[in-house]
């Protein structure tokens, strides 16, 4: 009879903090005056704060919790440390933008939590029940979040498309986890490898249920050909919400892709190599292409987030720890750099569409020389110009990639990453050569700022600095491996 | 005794026929409710393997299944409704600010 026992509660305490956060969160909302809900949402971020002391203080525990169920290795440590960045700097960016929106509920700042916690749960998910029920958590409240706005069409029609594909991959997710279940008889990730080891099974079934299982999580991190829902989902939801599901919900969908196919199927990792491979090259190829023709530009930032999980999937491909660090270097540093480009659009909306075209841009370098120069930093790195964080996370995920023989990958993306250049320089060159369209000025706003400056700061840091972050990634990736 | 295969003849059925579904039909409740018939033909072939296996871990899997089933109803209805309240229609078609 196994028993729960105070090492699991302490290994899941984390989880525990950012869930009862989100529920004393969800509850103030409802007596806390309006005019000071502002504080619930600096209340989530301490919520998270004190979450990320705690997987700090255990960053060298390994412990499987829950008769497997549940581990806590380097590995989920520095996935959580990631997404407890994204979801505080979402928080700071959500707080003037929610009540201009007139969507200052505790609600938003609750769902956000719980979002976090199922990514959380996705990262630490050594059975294929706890990684779905974390897939489960999190995509539900991001459901309701890109429906926030209730009385804009172009929020439930977000939401609705989101729903349905999203609990549609689900689907496909789950027949492949029932059918892998059926081969091995069990879900729990090591034994399934042991299974395939040493066990007889039918090789074309299983074959089916990795690519049942590829394709529901291609959707989670939206790679072409399961990109669909992506632009219209980005373009529909509110922005903040777009921000943070662009960057978190993505590292957790690799967190849970990467550690069940590394841990469960390394039998058949030729196999899906080759099918990642072309799912790569699709989303690069795609995804940029695409950039190039967009006028919105939440839009613009939908494709080139498709692009980004084209890059991130060829570190992927390139795999061993060199390719899977690069990854997670790069799932970090796309954190700092897509939340600040995002921060950026939230920072120029006004309500309703403004702040949303392209053109909106126009003249920010003659309005407000600091936006404008801090949107240059994020338009770089994502184009991964150097000196900055883009340029380490690509340069790492390409070497990565000529290291284990996959020159063509790398080629097309080098060649794909310039091809970028010309949608994110765009910005840029709206900004400082146009003459601005009107003279409307940014509000400032403490928690926005901060954010901000706290990304530019990473941005700028990691791209002249990375050791740190690559050692962390690499010491990190040790568990898995 | 039924054999497995039959089940699973079954579940692959429910799961082709909620597939089709989803990609075929307008109606955004008809599209739910295929979904419903996916998670629906997982719940059947997890089931069947775990008693065909011997195993008590699929039976918990569909318990969990049906949860989550229930709580993505519970947001899926109210989106539907959500958007209803704005402009009156359950057709994909017309749900096109943004293309597809």
């Amino acid at each position: 009879m196994p028993t729960i026992s105070t090492a699991d509660l302490a290994a899941i305490s984390p989880e525990i903090i950012v869930l009862c956060s989100a529920m004393a969160v969800l509850i103030m909302g409802l007596f806390v005056k309006k005019e000071w809900r502002f504080l619930l949402g600096y209340l989530s971020v301490a919520g998270l704060a004190a979450a990320a002391d705690r997987t700090w203080a255990m960053r060298s525990v390994v412990h499987g919790a829950f008769s497997g169920m549940f581990i806590l290795d380097g590995y989920a440590t520095y996935f959580k440390m990631v997404f407890y960045v994204a979801a505080a700097i979402a928080l700071l960016i959500s707080i003037s933008y929610v009540r201009m929106e007139n969507i200052e509920k505790g609600e938003y700042y609750g769902l956000i939590l719980f979002a976090t916690a199922g990514m959380m749960v996705m990262a630490s998910g050594s059975d294929l029940m706890t990684v779905y029920l974390g897939i489960e958590l999190m995509a539900l409240s991001i459901y309701v979040l890109a429906g926030f706005l209730r009385k804009s069409l172009r929020s439930n029609e977000a939401a609705l498309k989101y729903f349905l594909l999203g609990a549609f991959s689900s689907g496909i997710l789950l027949y492949g986890i029932a059918l892998i279940y059926g081969i091995t008889g069990t879900t729990n990730l090591h034994d399934i490898a042991a299974f395939i080891q040493t066990g007889t099974y039918s090789k074309p079934a299983l074959i089916l249920s990795m690519i049942l299982m590829l394709a529901g999580f291609g959707f989670k991190v939206a790679a072409v050909p399961f990109h669909m829902w992506t632009p219209d989902v980005y373009e529909g939801a509110p922005t903040s919400v777009t921000a943070f599901m662009s960057v978190g919900p993505k590292a957790a969908a690799f967190a849970a892709f990467l550690r069940v196919f590394i841990t469960a199927l390394p039998q058949i990792q030729a196999d899906w190599t080759i099918i990642i491979a072309a799912l790569a090259i699709l989303s690069m190829l795609i995804g940029n292409v695409v950039a190039i023709s967009q006028t919105n530009i939440k839009r613009m930032l939908a494709y080139s987030s498709i692009a980004h999980a084209g890059y991130a999937m060829v570190g992927f491909v390139a795999g061993g720890a060199e390719g899977i660090s690069s990854v997670m270097t790069y799932l970090l540093i796309y954190v700092f750099m897509n939340l600040g480009a995002f921060g950026m659009v939230v920072a120029l909306s006004r309500g309703g569409m403004t702040g949303e075209r392209i053109e909106d841009f126009a003249g920010l370098s003659k309005k407000n020389k600091m936006a404008a120069l801090l949107m240059l930093i994020f338009m770089f790195s994502l184009a991964g110009i150097p000196p900055t964080a883009g340029f380490i996370g690509k340069f790492n995920i390409f070497m990565a990639a000529l290291n284990s023989g996959f020159l063509w990958l790398a080629l097309i993306m080098v060649v794909m990453s310039a091809v970028s250049a010309f949608f994110y320089l765009r910005v840029v060159l709206v900004m400082y050569m146009k003459e601005p369209e009107d003279d409307r000025k940014l509000t400032p706003n403490l928690s926005m700022y901060t954010a901000m400056a706290v990304a530019a700061y990473a941005v700028l840091y990691i791209g002249m600095n990375p050791s740190g972050v690559i050692d962390f990634a690499m010491k990190s990736v040790s568990g898995l491996m | 005794m039924i054999p497995l295969s039959w089940y699973i003849a079954l579940s692959v059925l429910m799961f082709s026929i909620g597939v089709l579904g989803v990609l075929i039909r307008r109606n955004v409740i008809i599209i739910f409710m295929c979904i419903e018939l996916i998670l629906n033909s997982v719940n059947i072939a997890m089931v069947a393997f775990a008693h065909y296996l011997n195993s008590v871990r699929g039976q918990i899997f569909v318990l969990f299944i049906m949860t989550v089933a229930a709580a993505e109803a519970a947001i899926g209805l109210a989106i539907i409704i959500a958007m209803y309240r704005n402009k009156e229609t359950l057709n994909t078609s017309d749900i096109n600010i943004m293309k597809w």
